[in-house]
């Protein structure tokens, strides 16, 4: 019994300084977030003098042109939040029609979106921004360094997985619940958006966790969609602008560091379990 | 109500043909009004929402290609026509832009011949392979030390999931930071990891297992977790030791979480391009063959590097063809592994 404890205070030791290892740079931006830049060269591991720094350095990256934090932190939020909102809908629009259709025309529009997970992106990624313009020059609607274009995009990549989990959840809905609803004189759009959408919420969030992570950190599509230096930043392309064209002032890369990394922290605080567990469970399937 | 309704619904058919036929012949005829577009659109919405809406006997079928067309829409113009049209420009020289010759397999023999990609193709799947092995392992050694029954293993978790959570663009300048001055005040008088070709390799591996393992980690906790406690507690009382129970129990019975976490990291090391770009961009260079190139810039960056920075778009197509050539095999492969587990099952 005894030796048993032990075991367990060694593990729990091994644990805490593990967390330490996959802490400490984190740790390390927030300290060096409130040093000057002499301070930094001069002490880069070291608690800081006066946290206080923290607000100037704030203050000094917030409102530098090449970042503008909150500009870039609302274009993220927008692109993220409108891009999950259609996916969400149309996706699970699309996935229900295959599900409930057992044709060769709805297996066969399945299995497309599932062998295209397999496409990575580099393979588009030059052909999309071609094609894309002439899209733009042909009608007029802008594609490229626009939010319609990067929205659109999104949906598009989006599409694949989110259908493939959304299918597999469907396909676990009784049939007949549909058919009762038919019964009552349930219009069939109106039988997906009243008991199939609200039914599918364990899914959905998986959907939403599983996109939301991937496009609010994605670079190289609004890199080349949007431009480094384009009217439209994300947070990841303003960071990458922002190191550009402050190389080695590192006490103020690593204020717009913290500042981009803030927002994803504190929403993982809050929805901790429900972040993990989407995860996880898109993995599996 | 019926009628009412039929009467609304040819009303918004025929004007929305109407705008859109206006729209088509804006765009035929080159027009500059720059609402063309929106007009097209406004013009399908509205026919479309008039077929919709009648109450045609077939209202199921029309339904249905509504529900399926945003969805099959978006696919086909953002990655099916891309796809398409990429394998064709491979075959060109196109710049981007326009191409104006076929070259036949011109592109893939430049490819092949030229050291750079070839070093690229080397390291990166020296850095998938050993990725793999070094997450896979930190990976399962913190899912055994999160199964225990240790006290806050909650908040351990958390700890080692975060990383993944952050983009590898940001924490790829940290790491940069790290690796050029943190590590350089901790040990001092050495050199930056960055500096040196191998070293730097390492350095993006150590960073990438980092970022990766708490996410491998929850897959095999699942795994974990969903085995059967009569069973562990059988070969507990036949005198199992653990490390017994761990390698004839535990490993065998959750095989298929090692094939889905070893298929995800393969897939995931070899398509690194975040960490890459942010902590070495390529750098440093390496003299190979009497020329100077790029001694960390993996497959992914290098097809980045070739289209973007260099300008030539068709090479950097062609070796995107390939890349995807080889993902396709690995998806493949996992596919027929999973595939033949179903079946001995």
């Amino acid at each position: 019994m005894r030796a048993q404890k032990r075991n367990l205070i060694i593990l729990e030791i091994i644990s805490i300084a593990l967390v330490f290892v996959f802490l400490f740079p984190f740790i390390l931006v927030l300290f060096n977030s409130a040093k000057t830049s002499a301070d930094i060269i001069t002490n880069p591991i070291g608690l800081p003098k006066d946290f206080r720094q923290i607000f100037t350095n704030m203050s000094n990256v917030i409102n530098n042109p090449n970042f503008s934090y909150w500009k870039s932190f609302f274009s993220s939020l927008f692109i993220t939040a409108l891009s999950l909102t259609l996916l969400l809908v149309f996706s699970s629009m699309a996935a229900w029609v295959l599900v409930r259709n057992k044709t060769k025309w709805s297996s066969g529009i399945f299995m497309l979106f599932v062998a295209a997970m397999v496409i990575p992106f580099q393979v588009v990624m030059l052909p999309i921004l071609s094609a894309f313009r002439s899209i733009s020059s042909f009608t007029g609607i802008q594609m490229l360094q626009s939010y319609t274009g990067i929205i659109f995009a999104y949906l598009g990549f989006g599409g694949s997985m989110s259908i493939f989990i959304l299918h597999g959840f469907i396909k676990g809905i009784p049939y007949e619940l549909e058919e009762a609803a038919c019964i009552d004189g349930c219009s069939p759009e109106s039988t997906f958006f009243r008991i199939i959408f609200p039914l599918l919420k364990p899914a959905e969030v998986t959907v939403l966790i599983l996109n939301g992570i991937w496009i609010w950190n994605d670079y190289l599509l609004p890199s080349l969609m949007l431009g480094l230096n384009g009217k439209i930043k994300t947070l990841p392309i303003a960071v990458t602008s922002f190191a550009g064209s402050y190389v080695k002032q590192w006490d103020l890369i690593l204020t717009a560091a913290l500042l981009a990394m803030l927002p994803i922290i504190i929403l993982f605080l809050f929805a901790q379990k429900q972040i993990m567990r989407g995860m996880v469970e898109g993995a599996i399937k | 109500m019926k009628s009412l309704q039929k009467k609304l619904c040819i009303a918004a058919v025929l004007t929305g043909s109407a705008i859109f036929i206006i729209s088509l012949f804006l765009l035929l005829g080159k027009s500059e009004n720059p609402y063309k577009g929106l007009l097209l659109v406004l013009g399908l919405l509205l026919a479309g929402g008039g077929i919709f809406k009648f109450p045609f006997k077939k209202h199921k079928s029309i339904m249905n290609i509504v529900f399926l067309f945003p969805m099959l829409f978006t696919f086909a113009l953002t990655v099916l026509v891309p796809f398409v049209i990429g394998i064709f420009y491979s075959f060109t020289d196109w710049n981007g832009i326009k191409f104006s010759n076929f070259v036949g397999f011109e592109n893939y023999i430049t490819m092949f011949s030229s050291p750079d990609y070839l070093y690229s193709f080397v390291i990166t799947v020296i850095f998938t392979a050993i990725n793999m092995i070094a997450v896979n392992v930190v990976a399962f050694s913190l899912a055994l030390l999160g199964a225990s029954n240790l006290k806050g293993t909650g908040f351990y978790r958390a700890a080692y999931f975060i990383p993944n959570l952050i983009g590898g663009i940001v924490l790829g300048y940290v790491w940069q930071f790290i690796f050029n001055k943190a590590f350089v005040a901790v040990f001092e008088g050495s050199r930056s990891m960055l500096t040196d070709p191998n070293l730097a390799i390492l350095a993006i591996l150590i960073v990438s297992t980092w970022q990766y393992a708490g996410y491998i980690m929850m897959i095999y906790l699942t795994g974990l977790q969903s085995l059967p406690r009569d069973v562990l507690e059988a070969s507990s009382v036949d005198g199992a030791s653990g490390i017994k129970t761990l390698f004839k129990i535990k490993i065998p019975m959750i095989a298929n979480t090692f094939t889905v976490c070893i298929f995800l990291t393969l897939v995931n090391s070899f398509k690194q391009f975040d960490l890459n770009f942010a902590i070495t961009n390529g750098a440093p260079s390496r003299i190979l063959g009497g020329k100077a190139i790029q001694s960390t810039s993996f497959l992914a960056l290098n097809i980045y590097n070739t289209a973007i920075s260099k300008n030539q778009y068709a090479l950097g197509q062609t070796k995107a063809v390939i890349f995807f050539i080889i993902l396709a095999i690995i998806s493949l492969t996992q596919v027929a592994i999973s595939k033949k587990k179903e079946v001995e099952l």
